[in-house]
Parts: C-alpha cells; structure tokens; sequence
C-alpha cells in the first residue's frame, strides 16, 4: 500500500508519491514464458499442410529479366505453385509518396538479392530445388555503388523513380548564417563518413499465410507495423482490408529492421490464396542481410561556428545519403538528417542541404535513431573540436549552449521538458571528467557527446485525422482486466508498459491484468513500433481508458458507501474509504458493484498528437513531436598505439526518459542502445562489394562483425527524470534516444587518448593506426607538438 | 526424396523415437518433429547461439549437430529446465529484466546453465562473460544477463 497525503484543501487523496506502480521495478508480463519456449514466435507457428515458400533472387547487381520459365520447377513433386513479378503488378512503399518497389521484380533486378520469383512446396528442400530450377534469362545492366556516380549516371536504377537517380533532396535555412560566420571566432570544418550498419535482430524474418474457408487471409509476421503491412498487403493483393488479418506474433528483436513490408509477407499470402494451404516464408540469415533497411551510410561535410566563449553561432551541412534500391522510410530520412540536429544546442542559424541517392545496393532504412545518428556523430565531432580550438573543456561548451525547456528550436520544433544539463551532469561526476579528461596517460582518454530523441512523430505515415492510437480496456467480474492494444511489442516492453498503466489507475496487480496485442481482428489500429512513439502515444491512449473505468468503479463505491468519490482509492488489489481503510473490499467485489450498476465495464482511450508544435515551413511537419528526450554519455577508451585496437573500457550514459514508467526496463533500453551505438563505432560495416558484382562482403553473423558478451563494454546507466506534460504521467521515449552521443563520445575519447580525430566509421584498428601513425610523422617533423608528451615514454 | 532415418534417443528425460529425413540437424528435429520451439534458429550457421542445447551435459549448437549423430544421446533443451517453479537462472533473469526479446534467452540459459553446473561457485561478470562469449543477443548490451548469471551463481552454489 502506498501513503496518502492531505492536499492543501485539507482533502485526503491519493498522491504522485503514493504511485504504486509507476517507478516501480516490475517483471515483464511475458518474459518468463518467453524464455521458457512457451511463446510462439512466427517461425513456431504449426498449421496443418503447411506448405514452405522461398525466393529466387537476382544474382546481378543490375539487371534486366529477358525471360522467365517455372516450367520445369512447376513439374517437380511437391512443388504446389510459383510466383513471379507479374503476380504483383501494383507498387507500394512504407511512405505513401514513394510506392517505388514491387513484391517481385518486374522487368528489371535492382541489387543482388532482390526477389525475382517464389515457390511454394511441401518442404524447404523441394522449395529450394525448385527455385534453382526456375530459369531466368538476365540481360546485366550498369550498376552504381557510390550515390555520386549513380546521380551522375546515364541509366536510371529505380523504374519508379521521377528524377533519375535521385530519391529525395532537401534544403532548408534557418536563420542567417553569414551572420554567423561573422560572429564566429573559430569555424571548424570537417568531412565526416557514416558506414552503414544493419539491424541484425536475432530472430529472421518470418511469415505465415493462411486463407479460411470464408475467404479471409491471415498473415502471421515478424514485423513491428502490423497496420502498415495491413493496408500494403490489401493494396498489392489488391483484396479489401475487411477480407485480411494481420497477426504479430511474439518477435524476436527488430530495430527498424522490421518496419515495411517485405517481400515475404506478399509471397506467403499470394501463394496461400493459390493454393488454398498455409504457406510460411523463413529467410535465411543471409537474406535477412540482403533485405536490409539498416542505417544509410552518409557522407557529411560539416562547418561549425564558436565564439571564443563557446557559444554556437552557426552549423552548415551539407549530406550525400546512400540510399540503395528502394525508397523505404528515404525520404523522411532525408528530411531526419538535418531536422533532428536542433537540440539540444542551440542553433542561431543553421542550414541544412541533404540528397539521398538511388544505388544498386540492398535498400537502407530506418534503424533504431533514424537518420539522426550519423549526423549526430558529426555535430559532436566538431562540438569536441571546437572545445578543443577555444581551450574549453567540452562539457563545458555543451552546457553553454543548452537550448533549454519549453522553448523553440531555430527549426521551430517545440522542445518542452528537457533534462540535459543533469544528463551531463551525471556523466561528468561519474566518470570523475574533471579529474581524468586530458590528465591520464597516452593511449587512455575520456570522450563526451549528448543528443535529443523524438518521442514518436507528430504526423502518421499516411494523412488521416483518426487517432494515431487507441486502446480499449475492459474490466472482467473475476478481478482481472483486459487491455487490447495494437502497439507491437519487439522485445522493448510495449505491452509489459501498458499493463503497468492499468495496475496503477485500477490497484491491480500486474498478474491480474492481460494484453491482447497486435491482431487487427481484436484489437483497434495502432500505427506501430517506430519513432519511439509507442510509450508516448499508446500509454496516454491506455491511461485515458484505465482512468474512464477507474471512475466508473470510484463512483459505484462512493454511491454504495455514501461518500465522496475522493474518498476512495482503489490500491493493493483493494478498493479503500481512506478515512476508514479497514472497511477495504477486494477489487472483483468491486468491479460487480460497478457492474451492477454500468453494465459491462468496458472504455476506449484515444490519442492525438498536439497539431500545433510543427515548422510552419514545408518539410515543418517532418522531425516535429509531442516531446523530446535528452541523452549524455561519456566513453573512456585505451587505445593500443602498436595495433590501432581501440578497446572501451567504460561507457556511463545519463538519459532524461521524462518519468521513468518502469525503470528497470528504461535501464535496460540505455544499455542495449549503448551496445549497438558501440557495435557501430567499433566494428559494423553493411557493405556491398563492387568488384565482385555488388554482393555483400559478410552476409552471416560471424563475418558481420557483432560484439560477444566478452567485447561489450561495462555501462552504467543514471536515469533522469524531466517529466514532459505531453506524456504519459510525464514519461518520454527511452528506446532510441540513448544511441546516439556513443559514437562520437568514442571518437572524442580516441582524441583524448592519442590525439587523433577519427572522422570515419568504424574506428578500425587499421584506420586508427594509420591515424596514429600520421600524426607521429609530423609530430617527428616538428609540425605538430607531441600529443600528451608529458609522462610518455619513447 | 529424402532417405528417413529413426532416431532414438533421450530428450529432457524422455525416451524418443521420431522418423526424421536423414540430412536434417538437431535443431529442425526438436523444432519442427518434436515441437521443442524454446530451441531457436538465428544464422544456421553456429555463429549466434540462439540453438544452443545440451547433449550428454555438453553445450553444443544444435544447427550444427546431424540428428544422426545424436542416437542414443542425452538431450537437454531449454523446456528441460521448466518446473512447477522457474528454475532459478530463469527467475534471476525474470527478476532483472535480463530477456528483452527473448529469442537469444533459451540459448544463453542453455549455456549458462551448464557453465554454472560445472563451476559450482559464485562466478564474477568477467568469468560470465568470456563463458557465454558463444552466445549473441541484440537486445540487451548484455548487461542485466551478467547481473542475472552472477546473481543465480551465488543462489545456485547455495544450494
């Protein structure tokens, strides 16, 4: 039981520090069973007469298709039926603007891996025979790897594609930054390279088909847009939505990996619906590498302003996207490249000009910080050096140029709780910066960087004026609560939150209460796991309707106990007179008074994002949320000067998440961030390989390079609390955010340890050796003074 | 078609016979003959761990082990380890969030399980984690599983 205080009108009610759940430590609902193999993931699916479905893929990087004959493979025993490119006629794509690619390829491959062709069999063996006996006949066009020679070549990559090569361009000015060139006592400049890195959730991509007698098609996925992939699916089936249900199943990880349709989901069905048996389509690891969407490599050229007291004057980028085959998320990653830049530093001016190209490489995406973390790296990287010119310590220099709360950005975002100067606080105490930063020995050095997060988009994929989510939450006479929610939980704890909202509103247990998620026969749309929109928007949805049954079963009791309403609390399993608490009823009594007196007790909850807090400029609307999170961390390296290892000793990472609904669980998002954010740093590289036809350099989990147990960092998590009005009892996102300042943090402490600037992912031991090894030369020459010559012995 | 083999074997302490295609490995006969769907595919390969069982108390990874050269073995999978109770590797994880997704754990409970078996001791975090150096998880950092692991080492050497 919680405590009760007395408000100032003297009436006892119940109060924050009375929360009983919020801020709680809690067990995910559905961890135990996760873990002990009783959950079905889409792969564990088992439908009598299963049939098995895989895809024939382009081995050219480039190529048209002269001829294709299934003959023989549709000859073959076992083998049900093939599909091809012509099965689909109609495009699609996430984003409604750009419907650039088709489930198969229709007249031309545009990667080596896109889908040509697809069988379904009564086994994978006989699938996988009958795909090598489909003959294609290609004829190998020009293909294009770099985004500078694909905008300059003749032959177009994407049929879709209105201008060329070109996917998306953005320009856009804010404030005036010849003012800010004058005002500048020092400009740094600096081209920056982003590698592109894939999402590697453990689990493949799976789906699952299946056609009733009455015709309607459910489609099992391992995806993290059910309502997304929904609408895709009843566009290029071209079936009414009524007629298809779309089921996600428990999924294992997904990152952005998962946010679009792929080319499964389309096969499954369509060969479901042709044979009239189920149909499941696992990829191979291999082809979850090929599928992609990861994190677009970017090149960045970056000029930053300071004055001498360090404040920013102006930031000028200019970015080359590498965009792949397809569109995906591309154009809204064009736009998150420069749009989620604008804190939490201020900008007087900025000007931001990003061009996505086409090439023919697996397509990029969104990846867990879309679009914002290469850029991110490159402002921290010119923050740290810009210190370094002005003789200021970097902390320092961040703190001055803190954008504050309840404010604009030059961007015209509005910024509302902002917790990042007790971020950088944290960090700074607990890595001791004051005693350690440029005072420890050559090789070991201490590095910082801080960002902001959105907490969901301001604005849906497609325009409509319907909730962008909604719940509805029913009370059962047993005691118990139903929650069913659309909202996808990946892994990250969606559904484990929604239930912590309910416990606290109506004094349940945890265990009293079931989340129905994520089937749209069941339950009302939510748009999906991206953006960190999920806590925001789903939990506001969820705390409007627990709050609506709360009131029902409050004013059944004050009517029966003829008290005020204010008098009782419903807390510990119980409904409590606080000015008799002895007179305690058990909840389910409770509920069956309400009941009685209601009718079945059942409520909706709603939410809209504010439309209200977005740039009045076009594109205004892209990068624009309800709430902003804000993340520092400080990374201590040693780097081994004879091989060029760079070895992370320690992360700590601070992370404003507004109120922390559960905190073990925002710990837990912290740490997986700062996990995958070092990964990239340090090892991952999505690379195609030109001189061998575009395929990829290391499509398996060992020749992909991914941190061991053994190789991951120690980190230690301080959570900050800035509770943000706009979120659910003030919580903001958790599972994006904390990615960010990780690289560019390594990047700074790799300056402090051996005074090189590694401009370039990954910080590979060759790069940084060869780095170390330059400046030694000018260093010998007498060109450069010694870095941290004092102490050092040779 | 295929050439059919029966396998006979013991998986969590019951005896199995199950007709199976003679080229299949480990993991597609506990996944797709025996429904043991706790044991999960991730790369195929051996590269990830997520199919990590026990056989004759050794870890192995399952997509890389032949079903036809496990006749006659002891199979342990993480169904194994199910209880009336959670097992307590199982509850310390529970208890620190340790299973984001979920798809890595019963792996990572395979190994650790049967590293913790054979230490007998309470282990530290640096032991931890070269011992599950084999297992791969995306979700976590791995963090709260080495808080999980050191916590039911401690437990499980009490007992």
């Amino acid at each position: 039981m919680g405590g009760f205080v007395k408000s100032k009108s003297g009436q006892v009610e119940a109060s924050e520090a009375a929360r009983i759940q919020i801020g709680k430590d809690h067990r995910k609902i559905d961890a135990a069973d996760r873990m002990r193999g009783q959950m079905r993931y889409a792969d564990d699916i088992k439908l009598p007469g299963l049939l098995h479905c895989k895809i024939k893929r382009s081995p050219h990087a480039h190529a048209a298709i002269k001829s294709i004959d299934a003959s023989k493979a549709l000859q073959m025993e076992g083998v049900f039926a093939v599909v091809t490119g012509s099965d689909f006629p109609i495009p699609y794509g996430v984003i409604p603007w750009t419907p650039d690619e088709n489930a198969l390829a229709i007249e031309k491959a545009l990667y080596v891996g896109d889908g040509v062709a697809a069988v379904a069999a009564i086994d994978e063996d006989t699938a996988i025979l009958a795909c090598e006996a489909i003959e294609i006949e290609y004829e190998v066009l020009p293909a294009y790897f770099e985004p500078e020679d694909a905008l300059a070549g003749e032959v177009q990559i994407n049929p879709y594609s209105r201008k060329g090569n070109l996917s998306k361009k953005v320009a856009l000015d804010f404030g005036d930054i010849e003012k800010g060139e004058k005002k500048a006592d020092v400009i740094v400049e600096d081209e920056y390279f982003f590698e592109g890195t894939t999402h590697a959730a453990i689990e493949p991509h799976c789906a699952v088909a299946n056609v009733e007698p009455s015709g309607v098609l459910t489609v099992w996925s391992a995806t993290q847009v059910s309502h997304y992939l929904h609408r895709e699916l009843s566009k290029v089936l071209e079936m009414p939505a009524n007629r298809i249900r779309v089921i996600q199943p428990p999924l294992g990880g997904a990152f952005g990996g998962k946010s679009e349709p792929f080319d499964l989901e389309f096969c499954v069905a369509k060969l479901s619906l042709l044979t009239g048996r189920p149909v499941k389509c696992l990829y191979t690891r291999e082809e979850v590498f090929y599928s992609h969407r990861g994190r677009h490599p970017m090149k960045m050229n970056y000029r930053t302003g300071v004055t001498r007291d360090g404040k920013i004057t102006f930031v000028d980028a200019k970015t080359m996207i590498d965009g792949g085959a397809y569109s995906s998320f591309g154009l809204v990653t064009t736009y998150y490249s420069g749009q989620l830049l604008t804190a939490p530093y201020n900008f007087p001016a900025y000007r931001f000009h990003s061009t996505r190209a086409y090439t023919n490489k697996p397509a990029c995406g969104p990846k867990r910080g879309h679009g914002s973390v290469q850029p991110r790296f490159s402002i921290e990287c010119q923050l740290d050096k810009a210190a370094e010119k002005i003789g200021m310590d970097p902390i320092e220099l961040r703190r001055v140029n803190d954008i504050g709360s309840k404010t604009k950005t030059i961007n015209e975002m509005s910024v509302g709780s902002n917790g990042f100067l007790e971020c950088l606080e944290k960090v700074e105490k607990a890595s001791k910066w004051k005693k350690r930063f440029k005072k420890m020995p050559f090789g070991q050095g201490l590095g910082v960087a801080g960002s902001t997060y959105i907490c969901g988009t301001n604005y849906c994929i497609y325009p409509n004026e319907m909730p962008q989510a909604a719940v509805h939450v029913a009370l059962d006479r047993s005691g118990r609560a139903r929650v069913f929610s659309g909202a996808n939980d990946i892994g990250q704890g969606s559904s484990t939150m929604l239930a912590v909202i309910v416990a606290e509103e109506l004094g349940l247990e945890l265990a009293d209460i079931r989340v129905v998620a994520a089937d749209s026969d069941l339950v009302p749309v939510d748009l999906g796991a991206y953006s960190s929109r999920i806590t925001l928007m789903v939990g506001n949805a969820c705390l409007e309707a627990a709050k609506k049954l709360r009131k029902q079963v409050v004013s059944s009791l004050a009517k029966s106990w003829k008290i005020p309403m204010r008098r009782v609390n419903l807390v510990g399993g119980m409904a409590v007179d606080l000015e008799n608490p002895s007179d305690a009823i058990p909840l389910r009594d409770a509920f069956q008074m309400a009941e009685t007196e209601h009718g079945h007790l059942a409520a909706v909850g709603n939410y809209d994002t504010p439309k209200d807090r977005h740039g009045s400029y076009r594109g205004g609307t892209i990068g624009a949320s309800p709430a902003y999170s804000f993340t520092a961390h400080v990374a201590e390296v040693a780097v081994d000067e004879e091989t060029g290892v760079v070895d992370v000793k320690n992360v700590w990472v601070a992370h404003d998440c507004g109120t922390a609904l559960s905190p073990k669980i925002v710990e837990g998002q912290m740490e997986g961030s700062v996990y995958m954010g070092y990964a990239e740093a340090i090892m991952e590289q999505h690379i195609v390989d030109p001189d061998h036809f575009g395929v990829h350099t290391g499509p398996s989990l060992l020749d992909y390079r991914l941190p061991t147990f053994a190789d991951t960092p120690h980190i230690e998590s301080h959570i900050v609390e800035a509770p943000d009005p706009q979120g659910p009892y003030g919580a903001k996102e958790a599972g994006e955010g904390p990615l960010h300042p990780i690289i560019p943090a390594i990047s700074n402490a790799i300056f402090d340890a051996v005074g090189i600037r590694m401009n370039k992912t990954p910080f590979s031991p060759e790069r940084v050796l060869a780095k170390i090894q330059e400046r030694k030369a000018l260093e010998e020459q007498g060109k450069i003074k010694t870095h941290k010559a004092k102490g050092r012995v040779n | 078609m295929a050439k059919t083999i029966l396998l006979e074997c013991v998986v969590n302490d019951e005896k199995v016979a199950v007709a199976t295609p003679s080229h299949w490995t480990l993991l597609e006969v506990l996944r797709y003959k025996l429904d043991l769907i706790g044991t999960k595919q991730g790369c195929d390969k051996g590269d990830c761990g997520a199919c990590t069982v026990q056989v004759d108390g050794v870890n192995i990874c399952s997509c890389l082990k032949l079903a036809s050269t496990v006749q006659g073995k002891d199979i342990r999978t993480v169904e194994g380890m199910t209880d009336v109770r959670l097992h307590p590797l199982m509850d310390c994880m529970d208890k620190a969030v340790a299973a984001q997704c979920g798809f890595c754990t019963p792996g990572i409970l395979m190994s650790a399980e049967s590293y913790l078996k054979k230490m007998g001791r309470a282990v530290s975090r640096q032991e931890a984690a070269e011992a599950l150096a084999g297992n791969l998880c995306r979700c976590t950092g791995y963090t709260k599983i080495l808080d999980a692991i050191v916590e039911a080492s401690k437990e499980m050497a009490a007992q």
